[in-house]
């Protein structure tokens, strides 16, 4: 478990400023779900959490600690795509963190040291329910599987934080049902900080304790770079309502056009 | 009726048709020879496919009169032994440099702009260099295959290593892995596959060097030979040793093919992974 500190943390390309001023105090054991329009700087603060891109200006500190600058083992990750080794079999892509870890210079394991982690890998394997697949190459797993893969493979460096970017977009409604199950269960039982970024709201209003909403507060149609966005709501869950869904929905849906219209929102109302 | 483009031959017509051309040609050739040879029994330019064949089974059975060797094998021995020296020399250099030019940066900013420039003399431009460097030996045969091929193999490991998602060396990365290790079991293996595409495509380069080479200065292999033999006009025994190159060539392709489909099973799924 760990805690998440952002102090006045900017980012900025050149002149084009993506994120200004961010200033979050997240608690361990939370559930984060981020959402905002497209190039609203989400992704760019998750790959800052990660260590995959320093923050211009200002603070970013995990447990108290400034973050070092690389991505490391205490921050676990899974991306849309490409999270698994394509030449690695599904329990070989489990074990491969311990092997690291054991073997700094092989990266290999042998005999006993090697059984004792494919046992653990085994059992992470039947955590996500994938014991069915161990031999298989991600290739040959559905997108589904591969993202639970990705999920054991984070999990077996048993992570304070796991970052999560759109990890389910690019899977069907009936699918990403059971992955939500999944990844639930095991927050609850690892006990980790989650950060998720989803651009379905009602994903990110269902999954989480805790929504961030990151938009442009400021805006100069005459130069789009001026300003960057900031997080504009920051809402503790069990609080929400239907009245400010439909609020978000707007600034969310404002950019990015169909895929959060108004009909969608009444789908939603009516449902409940 | 479907749109040309829809329409896929079953597999007996498939053969057939790859088969085809070949037969043709062959055909063809025979047809025009035996004109020619109607005409005039002596002439050497279209050899009759008969006494080719007696000329390459004299060749490969008959020891040579003078040095009592059987000099198709002699020579077949010759050239593939330059040839698996220089490709291997290339691909060893082409994977090690390759690799660290495509993963760590400080290495690629230094040593990525002089593989660019290297690759870009062309390497039969150099091979008086070589032979008066290493002499006529050995050496500057393999030399200027290790010149032609190696600048190739390095760039395309380079850049193959440069496709690599960004998203697995930062999931290496979370976990655990250092530079060493990440080459060692994350690039390495994925990239082993595409070292041997590069090599495939890089032997018709090979070949050609080394048959330069050896048209130059050798006393034996097979491109020694059909220079050799030019003299005479002896397409009898040329034709059949370029048919036998092209035999060898398409052998070795598809050996590496197989290594290919049979050590990384992943390789041909990878794209949707």
């Amino acid at each position: 478990m760990s805690a998440i500190k952002a102090k006045r943390l900017w980012k900025e390309y050149g002149d084009q400023v993506v994120l200004e001023n961010i200033n979050l105090d997240v608690p361990e054991g939370e559930f984060v779900t981020i959402v905002g329009a497209s190039g609203c700087g989400k992704t760019t603060f998750l790959r800052m959490l990660l260590g995959a891109e320093q923050p211009t200006r200002g603070e970013l500190l995990l447990d108290g600690q400034p973050m070092k600058g690389e991505p490391g083992a205490d921050r676990g990750v899974v991306f849309q795509r490409y999270s698994v080794f394509p030449h690695l079999t599904a329990l070989k892509n489990v074990m491969v963190g311990d092997e690291l870890e054991r073997a700094p210079w092989l990266g290999r394991l042998f005999g006993r040291a090697r059984s004792e982690v494919r046992e653990r890998a085994l059992e992470m394997l039947a955590s996500v329910g994938l014991e069915h697949a161990a031999d298989k190459y991600p290739h040959e797993l559905s997108g589904g599987m591969q993202q639970r893969l990705a999920i054991a493979q984070a999990l077996m460096k048993r992570p304070g934080v796991l970052l999560l970017d759109e990890p389910f977009g690019a899977l069907d409604p009936g699918i990403r049902k059971d992955m939500h199950a999944l990844i639930l269960d095991l927050w609850q039982r690892q006990g980790l900080t989650i950060f998720m970024i989803t651009h379905d709201l009602e994903e990110g209003f269902q999954l989480g304790t805790r929504l961030l909403v990151f938009d442009k507060v400021r805006d100069d149609p005459q130069a789009p770079g001026a300003f960057g966005a900031n997080i504009t709501y920051d809402i503790p869950l069990e609080k929400a309502d239907r009245s400010l869904y439909r609020e978000i929905s707007k600034t969310v849906g404002s950019r990015q056009g169909a895929e959060y219209d108004s009909a969608q929102v009444i789908n939603l109302e009516t449902r409940k | 009726m479907k749109r040309l483009i829809n329409e896929k031959p079953g597999r007996p017509v498939g053969v057939a048709l790859t088969l085809l051309p070949f037969l043709i040609l062959l055909l063809v050739y025979m047809a025009v020879s035996a004109v020619r040879l109607a005409d005039n029994p002596a002439d050497k330019l279209l050899p009759s496919v008969l006494t080719m064949g007696e000329s390459i089974q004299r060749l490969a059975t008959e020891p040579n009169r003078r040095t009592g060797e059987l000099i198709l094998w002699v020579d077949t021995a010759a050239s593939l032994g330059r040839l698996a020296i220089g490709v291997t020399i290339s691909m060893a250099m082409g994977l090690v440099i390759g690799m660290i030019t495509g993963l760590i940066p400080y290495v690629r900013r230094t040593l990525s702009p002089l593989v660019a420039v290297l690759s870009m003399i062309p390497p039969l431009a150099i091979l008086p260099i070589l032979f008066i460097a290493f002499g006529v030996g050995e050496l500057a045969k393999v030399a200027l295959i290790v010149f032609g091929i190696a600048p190739f193999i390095m760039r395309d490991v380079q850049q193959r290593v440069e496709e690599l998602p960004a998203e697995q060396l930062i999931k290496a990365q979370t976990l655990g892995g250092s530079t060493w290790q990440i080459l060692l079991r994350v690039v390495l293996p994925q990239v082993f596959p595409r070292l041997l595409d590069a090599t495939r495509l890089a032997l018709g380069s090979a070949w050609l060097f080394l048959i330069a080479a050896e048209a130059i200065a050798a006393t034996e292999g097979l491109g020694y030979r059909i220079f050799l033999v030019r003299r005479y006009l002896d397409m009898e025994i040329i034709l059949p040793y370029v048919a036998w190159i092209t035999l060898l060539a398409f052998l070795i392709d598809l050996g590496l093919r197989c290594v290919n489909r049979t050590f990384f099973p992943w390789y041909g799924g990878r794209r949707d992974a």
